[in-house]
């Protein structure tokens, strides 16, 4: 027998009692990898795809407002800059408005190609034939493989936002080309087609865009070419707001709110119940064991290591709790991970990095809540233990 | 014979309230080696106390507790739980075995203090129950045993790491007649045939038979000696 056995038996004593304390650090644990995972997955999505070289024009008033299209040119003129282009997010959806949305823009081929070359991963020829087709669409990977589509197919594309003279909402594009992401973790629930197909058949918003795509010759001059743009189109109807990839990726993730506070109040929210309700257990089932305790003291078991034996099942409850906790939340985010609609997040396969937090999380806990029995058995004398009825 | 265990002028007193109560001023005992004593006496004559600070669980106020012709009173608490580990055995009126445990994994907690192996560890375990007649008890825990299997498992306990001496707090006080003699039997066998010193706190005069020497205390002193 070692002191484990005896940490473990001691903690198996009442078998119910110690499984409602695991389930409930196990829906703690649940609820953090969950939420954490989430979190994470969100801003590696406003991270991945973002280069310090680019900026993002859009309308003062909001992202959501829209631009002219002339404002293209304008800013292409403007020194410092090196490439532009632009985009309008469509509102996309397959069949099901529900359960098929994905991320869809109406772009300029030709130059959005040029500027996210490294980020949209296509062959040379897929390229080619996206530029030359009016009605073309490049697809993400993982749209592709959800619903089995192969490039020369003519899918229909519905918008959630735009309807066409005869009040359909759909577009026939054909696919002419399938591409990956920079990394394998980016996600690729995306598709891309020609502005001009839209601008032509669409019934409002003709010659205005989402926002313009700036690639400047320097990440050095980024303040410098935003303030630039910003001035040019001070005190007109349609004014501007200059900022770099990454802030306007954030922006955008944040119109759901601060989701960085928001997680963060709701894991310690719940924290801060279990760590309640498990001090409070074995402060009780502690009491209940004076007297064990003070026979192990007076057999010969030193004061520090009873102190360890108790920590030691406050560790292993909260290290169970918490295991078991982020299996099933890394389980359901392997699962989620494979639906489109929930890849929009990005990778939501739980990072190494929220596991390690996790566990630590789980030692930290253990530690807590075992730190008042512990105390309470060091500081125990034997005779009072002994007595104690 | 030579001493085991010399009290020398001990002082304890406990605080009650603002009120200081000596219960020893002054105390002096010899136990030989190998003796088994006895010591009876009223309610709050100082029993339970004095086999305290002769197990290493209390300290006295003054005065010198010496151990095989060592002195123990300047022990730390370290070195003290070290101390009874390797040298006494306890044995509790009501047993106070591990309920979680088996008899087996109850009589080996000592041997989690020692560096023997598991091999050792287990051979010992074996021996110390077939000395108090409970091998085929080995894998039962406290509950599915009897109040006397109990205690067996405990003085199994008290034995396994061979200490020198053994102190048994009533230990027949909550058993029946025959069963109590059963076990008082079994100590003074370990006496007689292991040599085992034992000091035995007890109520009962019929208990009190079984050792060598019985010792009154009262009110703080020992009043009569009777072999």
């Amino acid at each position: 027998m070692t002191d484990f056995d005896l940490v473990r038996k001691n903690l198996f004593r009442k078998p119910l009692r110690t499984i409602l304390l695991t389930v409930s650090i196990f829906m703690a644990f649940l609820i953090f990898g969950m939420l954490t995972s989430l979190n994470v997955a969100l801003n590696r999505a406003s991270e991945s795809g973002s280069s310090a070289e680019r900026l993002v024009v859009s309308n003062k008033i909001n992202f959501t407002q829209p631009l002219p299209i002339a404002y293209v040119n304008r800013i292409a003129a403007i020194p410092g800059v090196t490439g532009v282009t632009h985009s309008s997010w469509f509102g996309a959806f397959y069949q099901d408005q529900r359960n098929s949305r994905f991320v869809g823009f109406a772009v300029d081929p030709a130059t959005y190609m040029t500027l996210y070359a490294n980020d949209i991963r296509l062959t040379d020829a897929e390229r080619k034939a996206f530029i030359a087709e009016r009605t073309g669409v490049i697809v993400g990977k993982s749209i592709a493989d959800q619903y089995g589509w192969k490039v020369g197919q003519t899918v229909p594309i519905s918008s959630n936002i735009y309807v066409k003279p005869d009040g359909r909402r759909s577009w026939d594009m054909k696919i002419t080309g399938i591409f990956t992401g920079a990394k394998p973790t980016d996600s690729t629930a995306a598709l891309y087609f020609h502005y001009d197909y839209l601008n032509e058949t669409n019934t409002f918003g003709r010659d205005q865009i989402g926002n313009v795509a700036v690639r400047t010759a320097s990440s050095d001059l980024n303040t410098q070419v935003a303030k630039a743009i910003d001035a040019a189109f001070a005190n007109s109807p349609y004014e501007t707001s200059t900022v770099d990839e990454k802030t306007f990726a954030q922006a955008f993730l944040k119109q759901a709110g601060d989701l960085n506070f928001i997680v963060t109040m709701v894991v310690a929210a719940a924290f801060a119940a279990i760590l309640m309700i498990v001090s409070t257990t074995l402060v009780s089932a502690m009491r209940e064991r004076t007297k064990e305790i003070g026979v192990m003291k007076t057999l010969g078991f030193s004061s520090p290591r009873v102190l360890r034996m108790v920590l030691g099942e406050a560790l292993l409850l909260s290290t169970m709790g918490a295991v078991l906790g982020l299996a099933v939340s890394a389980f359901i985010l392997a699962g989620l991970s494979k639906s489109p609609a929930a890849s929009t997040f990005g990778d939501l396969s739980m990072a190494p990095i929220v596991a390690l937090s996790g566990l630590l999380l789980a030692i930290t806990l253990g530690l807590v809540t075992g730190a008042i029995p512990a105390a309470s058995a060091l500081r125990m004398s034997i005779v009072d233990a002994l007595n104690r009825r | 014979m030579s001493a085991l265990i010399q009290l020398n002028n001990v002082t304890k007193n406990y605080r009650r309230g603002k009120e200081g109560i000596a219960i020893f001023d002054g105390l002096n005992l010899t136990i030989e080696k190998g003796d088994f004593v006895a010591i009876m006496g009223p309610s709050g004559s100082g029993k339970t106390t004095l086999l305290n600070l002769l197990g290493g669980t209390d300290r006295c106020d003054g005065g010198q507790i010496i151990f095989d012709g060592e002195r123990i009173d300047g022990y730390s608490e370290g070195q003290l739980a070290a101390w009874r580990a390797r040298s006494v055995g306890f044995i509790f009126q009501f047993y106070n075995l591990m309920p979680v445990l088996t008899a087996a994994q109850n009589v080996e907690l000592p041997l989690m203090l020692t560096k023997l192996p598991a091999r050792k560890r287990r051979d010992n375990v074996e021996t110390a129950l077939k000395i108090v007649e409970l091998s085929d008890r080995a894998k039962h825990k406290p509950k599915e045993l009897s109040g006397g299997q109990q205690q067996r498992v405990a003085i199994a306990r008290a034995i396994v790491s061979d200490p020198k001496l053994l102190l048994a707090d009533e230990p027949t006080g909550d058993l029946d007649r025959n069963t109590a003699n059963d076990i008082l039997r079994t100590l003074q066998q370990l006496n007689r045939e292991l040599g085992k010193t034992i000091i035995m706190v007890t109520h009962d005069p019929e208990a009190a038979r079984f050792a060598n020497r019985t010792l009154h205390l009262d009110k703080g002193t020992f009043a009569e000696v009777t072999a």
